[in-house]
């Protein structure tokens, strides 16, 4: 019914010697159905990838099929999609329902077929109230249900959000998240959805395509990009604090001569091959009471932030910074404490620090 | 910021009182004027302040035409009001269909030359009519079209000013909104015609008053490609009855038939006035 799929596309701006290419030769397949969310970055080329399925960006190269049918040259209108923008898009001088039914009437619907479906989306969205109102009487939130009813009524193939959320403010946006989960339960449509939010990426996603540089760094469900990102960029991009990333663990100390090297001589030294990026999430270090010694890491604390139910240490392993979270339950250690911090070595990343990619170590 | 000083408010006032005098006194002088009699005019100088009573023959007379006391024929001003109104509609929903079109094209195609045609259509803003009316005088002659009503009207359609005002307009519409209605399935001159139009509607009224007023006013051109009667406008005819040969001028009669002049764009601007603000001055529209 509505199958998505990426083969070697790429974009290009300008012409010639002077082209600057945004996407280079991007693979993806979508099933039928399926709600991917694709992050990264600003300027990664996330939204020129969603603009270019919605028509309003040509291909510069490869192709872009909907239900097998290559749509690269179709009108916007023509490729059964339906697209949600960041700041809505609504029809200023149109109600509600107007906005609803435009592209309805254009589509050469009967007046009762449009009734019909405008009557349903607004049920399903709790609107039907608003439907002679303007978009300028509306609140942040109305408007983007209005934006989202647009699409449903169009009962496209695809549904493409650029951003919607970006614009409500955090109550709001955890709200209309789950709205868009419920949404889409119901009508089972395939979604694509571009955020450079990644807790709006990892709550939505069921799959998610984390993208820089104009390339997929990661395709995967937001447990495996969380617990096995494919590289240095996904490690630091999804997570929130970001996971610890030790770059230079294996260099020797710069005053004290203590390297992070020799703290972890006992802990990594058959593990990890010195030239590994080491990665770490906050939460999968444990402070334990007892005394440093083999295989328990010494941590120098030099920051506590109190978050409410948890709370984030921050402090250092021999020259490197690592930030620990921790249950607000558990007893705080103090600024200047040395404690010990217990990190199993499943939960141990490695990425090689020439390419960036993970490094599956001997441990998994 | 706000002083409360009696002394001020005064000299506000007087100040505000002075200026409504400059602008009105001679309005009512023509008011005045257009209710005497042409003897009480010209015999008692200065003219006396106080509205005369042959108000209702001189305003029949200016309208409908007729002979006056002192024998002189005055020409029926009526149809002029008729050609000025219908060249001055003519003109202003011209001029705004064209720039519509014109702003519609610059700012929303890619086309080669499209600054070029831009910065033509800028240009001619500093080159006014009475710069160009040779040649305009010379094309229109040359096509027959003296004394129509299209020539009257079309070498005056084209607006840089109206196009201008478009164009900036248009430029502040969002292109998220050009790309909803591409995927709503809307084809460029739909899009025109439910969103652009729709949306300047302001802008559209305000343009509407001030090119009308801009029609109703034309006078060089009408002077120089009119040569017969009916398609004379109004304020050409003013201009006839003052040169009323032996007989003098009927002051009150040209009186009488400059205020009528002045009341279409008037009832124009009352009627649109606050369209015309909007238009102006609201930049969310």
């Amino acid at each position: 019914m509505g199958s998505l799929s990426f083969e070697r596309v790429s974009k290009r701006y300008g012409q010639g010697a002077r082209a600057v290419p945004v996407i280079a030769g991007l693979d993806a397949q979508i099933a039928d159905g399926e709600f991917v969310v694709i992050v990264g970055p600003s300027g990664c080329g996330k939204s020129t990838l969603l603009r270019m399925v919605a028509g309003l960006e040509d291909v510069t190269g490869g192709e872009i099929r909907i239900d097998g049918r290559v749509i690269n040259g179709l009108e916007p209108a023509q490729r059964d999609i339906a697209m949600v923008f960041q700041n809505y898009a609504l029809y200023p001088h149109m109600t509600v329902f107007q906005n609803m039914a435009y592209g309805l009437r254009i589509a050469g619907l009967g007046s009762h077929e449009i009734e019909r479906r405008v009557g349903h989306a607004a049920q399903i969205l709790e609107i039907s109230e608003l439907l002679a109102r303007k978009p300028r009487e509306l609140s942040g939130g109305q408007r983007q249900r209005v934006a989202m009813g647009r699409a449903i009524v169009r009962q496209p193939k695809v549904f493409l959000f650029d951003e919607p959320l970006s614009n409500l403010d955090a109550r709001l946006r955890a709200q209309t998240r789950l709205e868009i989960r419920r949404l889409h339960a119901e009508l089972r449509t395939t979604t694509l959805f571009v955020t450079h939010d990644q807790v709006e990426a990892m709550t939505l996603a069921e799959r998610m395509i984390v993208m820089n540089a104009g390339a997929i760094e990661q395709i995967g469900t937001p447990e495996s990009v969380y617990e096995r990102p494919a590289s240095l960029f996904v490690a630091s991009f999804i997570g929130s604090p970001p996971m610890n990333l030790l770059r230079n663990w294996a260099a020797p100390g710069a005053a004290t001569g203590a390297s992070t090297a020799a703290a972890l001589r006992d802990v990594l030294g058959t593990i990890v091959p010195p030239n590994a990026v080491l990665g770490v999430r906050p939460e999968d270090a444990v402070i334990v009471d007892s005394p440093p010694f083999n295989g328990l890491w010494p941590l120098t604390v030099e920051v506590i932030e109190m978050l409410g139910a948890e709370r984030l240490i921050h402090g250092r392993v021999g020259t490197e910074a690592i930030i620990i979270r921790q249950e607000a339950s558990r007893p705080a250690p103090r600024a200047g404490q040395q404690v010990s911090l217990q990190i199993s070595p499943s939960k141990l990343h490695t990425f090689d620090a020439r390419t960036g990619r993970r490094v599956e170590n001997a441990a998994d | 910021m706000v002083e409360n000083r009696p002394a001020l408010t005064v000299l506000t006032h007087l100040t505000l009182v002075l200026g409504v005098v400059i602008v009105g006194f001679p309005l009512y002088v023509v008011v005045i004027a257009s209710t005497q009699t042409a003897q009480d005019i010209v015999q008692n100088a200065p003219m006396s302040l106080w509205p005369g009573d042959s108000m209702a023959e001189n305003y029949r007379v200016a309208l409908w035409g007729g002979v006056l006391n002192n024998g002189g024929r005055v020409a029926p001003a009526w149809p002029m009001m008729a050609v000025s109104l219908a060249s001055a509609l003519i003109i202003a929903f011209g001029k705004i269909a064209i720039s519509l079109l014109s702003a519609f094209a610059i700012v929303f195609f890619r086309f080669r030359f499209r600054t070029a045609c831009f910065w033509l259509i800028f240009v001619t803003l500093m080159l006014p009519i009475e710069v160009r009316i040779g040649p305009t005088y010379s094309v229109v002659a040359s096509l027959g079209l003296l004394n129509t009503m299209t020539g009257l009207t079309v070498p005056l359609m084209a607006s840089a000013t109206a196009t201008f005002l478009f164009r900036q307009f248009f430029l502040t519409v969002p292109d998220e909104l050009v790309e909803a209605a591409r995927i709503d399935g809307a084809s460029p001159m739909q899009f025109f015609r439910d969103h652009l139009v729709p949306l300047s509607t302001t802008t559209i009224a305000a343009l509407f008053v001030i090119q009308f007023i801009y029609g109703w006013n034309q006078y060089l051109w009408p002077l120089l490609m009119t040569t017969n009667e009916t398609m004379l406008p109004i304020v050409l005819g003013i201009k006839r009855l003052l040169t009323g040969g032996d007989a003098g001028t009927d002051w009150n009669i040209v009186m009488a038939t400059a205020i009528l002049a002045m009341v279409p764009p008037a009832v124009v601007v009352l009627l649109m006035q606050k369209w015309l603000v909007r238009g102006l001055v609201d930049s969310e529209k």
